[in-house]
């Protein structure tokens, strides 16, 4: 248990900065264990930059660093995300 | 299409602060009248975002304690002693002076009057904002959904809301407080941390599938979810917020 870990709510600004939609019900599909949740109930941990996990088996869904002017994304285990624009 | 995409856009806008109130000894309560607000969902939050005069900028997210009515928006802010941006809202701020908001932020931490029951909340702290402009909302709905809230304090004198809490009480809706750290004289309430047979006891339980919605610092969450999970509620039934080691 980590007593830093928070939920994709916590990042919810910095997405709908990222994606222009409100994006914590928008659904992703862990490309590991094939679960599909809201991106609000996924796993939230921040440091550096934030990685977001999958609530069941823990790999990594997203990965989002940010600089003044910049922002990488990467998904290294986010099968699908579904967003209602 | 294209409306939707706007109005899912974000940007920084400026929020004057209209009125504070002492919630407890460490927790305010302020109220911003932010122009052009178009309201907000209960369960929303926003984003606050400080900057010093060398234009070092700090920001945090804070739970929207109001209901979705007018132009307020009110934030319950508890002090952290070494927080950066919490003692400078609950100690420096007075009613005229300007910062930065943007939201209204989030919609899987929500809930809506037409959702209607059963409800369980379950809150540590200063967690209890967001489930509170839930309150407010089904009270000014004139909801009699069947709603319960299990609230973890340390101390009577932490209880945030208090009397507020105990008027909305009835209607269907039952407050039900534990204090962990300190209890008054004569206290015949929980004195102990929420655990599952103290949520098996104020339910409702499984079986009615209540919407459940959890807020408090992480290792409360944590703790929480996994006695409900434990207990046999659908873990798709049950929605979290953690704010982190300490939280506020």
């Amino acid at each position: 248990m980590d007593a830093l870990m928070l939920d994709g709510n916590a990042i919810a600004g910095m997405l709908q900065e990222v994606f222009a939609v409100e994006m914590t019900m928008a659904m992703g599909t862990c490309g590991n264990c094939g679960a599909a949740e809201p991106m609000g109930a996924t796993h939230v941990f921040k440091g550096a930059g934030v990685v977001m996990r999958c609530p069941h088996c823990d790999t990594v869904l997203a990965k989002v660093v940010r600089s003044d002017t910049r922002l990488w994304l990467s998904f290294p285990g986010m099968r699908a995300l579904e967003v209602s624009p | 299409m294209e409306g939707t995409t706007v109005l899912g856009r974000l940007s920084w806008q400026v929020a004057e602060v209209v009125d504070i109130v002492d919630e407890t000894p460490r927790v305010k309560t302020i109220a911003f009248d932010v122009r052009g607000w178009h309201g907000h969902r209960a369960g929303q939050h926003v984003d606050v975002r400080l900057t010093a005069a060398d234009g070092y900028q700090a920001q945090r997210s804070y739970s929207i304690a109001s209901p979705p009515d007018g132009t307020s928006v009110e934030l319950t802010v508890e002090r952290l002693d070494d927080g950066e941006v919490s003692p400078y809202l609950t100690d420096e701020l007075r009613p005229g002076d300007q910062i930065e908001l943007r939201g209204p932020i989030g919609g899987y931490f929500v809930w809506e009057p037409s959702q209607g029951g059963p409800l369980l909340l379950v809150a540590g702290g200063s967690g209890v904002a967001p489930l509170m402009a839930m309150l407010r909302l089904r009270a000014g709905a004139g909801s009699n959904a069947d709603a319960r809230l299990l609230f973890s304090s340390r101390s009577w004198e932490d209880v945030i809301y208090r009397d507020e809490l105990e008027r909305l009480e009835g209607d269907g809706l039952r407050i039900v407080h534990t204090l962990t750290r300190s209890q008054p004289d004569g206290w015949t309430g929980y004195a102990r941390r929420v655990d599952a047979d103290m949520l098996a006891e104020v339910g409702p339980g499984p079986a009615e599938r209540p919407r459940v919605y959890v807020c408090g610092p992480t290792l409360f969450v944590e703790a929480v979810a996994e006695a409900l999970v434990q207990l046999g509620h659908d873990p798709q039934t049950v929605r979290t917020e953690r704010f982190g080691p300490t939280g506020g």
